[in-house]
């Protein structure tokens, strides 16, 4: 399965990024083939709605998980129809690495 | 018709104890006034009069309804829209409208050129108009719970100002952006509100430099005085902004405003020194 973590920098030393839609870059990492990419976030900057556009690019990558530090409202019902789980993790010194390896525990 | 608005940067300095005050002393001197709550996410003025309500209209915005059997998933919609409502996945065949980010700018009905794109209405709020002895005298703007911006509702409230008003007193949300910009902006003089704090002064600088940018004459009134420190009255000295009034920190007035009374109906030189500085904006930017 694909898993997409929000991430600081484009490294796997790089943080884990607290914010979901305004986060720096997506690393999409598959568990299966152990595929790893580094997407830069275009709706960073975005004025409004950077959760839902995010939500659509990580959707696009065809993602099962979600792991990030914080996720606003108004995507939780789109993640839910399109059956992707969010996951919480409020631990920002973690880097990108340390959460692959709790992925392949 | 002359139109102030009663602002201020910091929230719960006094604008609607301000507004309230004002308008009760004009209607008192017989005076064809209007007072427009333009405080849509949480709206009180009315609290403070006996009123009774003549009309109620709802204000809505128009979003988009999408047909996905007409939808040909082309995108061109979701490009169209620059508040990244309209989310769409093409292989998987998913579209969806977010109704909270969308602006009702109808960009995404243009860009569709299979018919897919229809608009229905959504409820914002709605403006009240209250009577005070038989005459509109109170517009009030309540936006629903939840909706993402006043501003709407706002702009309606605004419109609906009676034409043969000679005072309309426009009670601004708190804060200096859209909200309050748009109250503002439809005033010819605007009475900023402050209290003598720097949390106050921090605030009140922020609005005089937005209503600088607007080209919008202010002064200033100072609530609570005899509280915190002189910053507020050395920075009106340095920028030449008038001081309109003091009104002191005292407990009498804020029990009596507790209890939802006005003190402009005890206390005359209260209602004199407000009637005064209403004089003097209305002979100086009164504009029909």
């Amino acid at each position: 399965m694909k898993v997409a973590i929000t991430s600081t920098g484009n490294t796997l030393e790089s943080k884990l990024d607290q914010r979901f839609g305004r986060c720096a870059f997506f690393t999409v990492y598959d568990t299966e083939t152990k595929g790893l990419e580094f997407i830069p976030n275009p709706n960073k900057d975005v004025q409004e709605g950077a959760g839902p556009a995010s939500v659509q690019l990580v959707a696009s990558r065809n993602v099962g998980k979600i792991i990030s530090g914080e996720f606003g409202i108004k995507i939780k019902p789109l993640l839910d129809s399109l059956k992707i789980q969010m996951i919480v993790l409020k631990e920002p010194e973690k880097s990108i690495q340390e959460i692959i390896n709790m992925l392949n525990k | 018709m002359i139109k102030i608005a009663v602002a201020s940067g910091k929230g719960g300095t006094g604008k609607t104890f301000v507004a309230t005050n004002i308008f009760h002393a004009l209607l008192k001197n017989n005076c064809m006034a209007m007072l427009v709550d333009c405080d849509a996410e949480a709206p009180n003025a009315v609290a403070f009069f006996k009123t009774r309500e003549l009309d109620s209209i709802e204000v809505t915005q128009l979003v988009p309804v999408i047909n996905t059997s007409l939808c040909t998933f082309c995108g061109k919609c979701h490009e169209y829209c620059n508040y990244n409502a309209i989310f769409i996945l093409p292989p998987a065949k998913i579209i969806s409208v977010i109704e909270d980010l969308c602006h009702g700018c109808g960009a995404c009905s243009v860009a569709c050129r299979f018919d897919a794109i229809t608009e229905k209405p959504v409820s914002l709020g709605r403006v009240n108009t209250y009577s005070n002895n038989g005459k509109p005298s109170l517009l009030e703007a309540r936006m629903n719970v939840g909706v993402m911006s006043p501003v709407p509702v706002i702009k309606e409230a605004v419109k609906q100002i009676d034409g043969r008003s000679e005072i309309v007193i426009l009670d601004s949300p708190p804060g200096t952006s859209c909200p309050f910009i748009h109250t503002v902006a439809t005033a010819d003089y605007v009475i900023l509100v402050t209290e003598p704090t720097p949390f106050g002064l921090s605030d009140l600088r922020q609005s005089v430099e937005t209503l600088k940018k607007i080209d919008k004459p202010c002064g200033v009134i100072i609530n609570r005085a005899g509280l915190g420190n002189n910053g507020v009255q050395e920075y009106l000295t340095r920028e030449a902004i008038p001081q309109l009034l003091e009104i002191p920190f005292k407990k009498e007035i804020a029990e009596l405003y507790s209890v939802g009374k006005l003190v402009a109906e005890t206390d005359e030189f209260f209602a004199k020194q407000l009637l005064a500085i209403v004089g003097t904006i209305a002979s100086e930017y009164r504009n029909s």
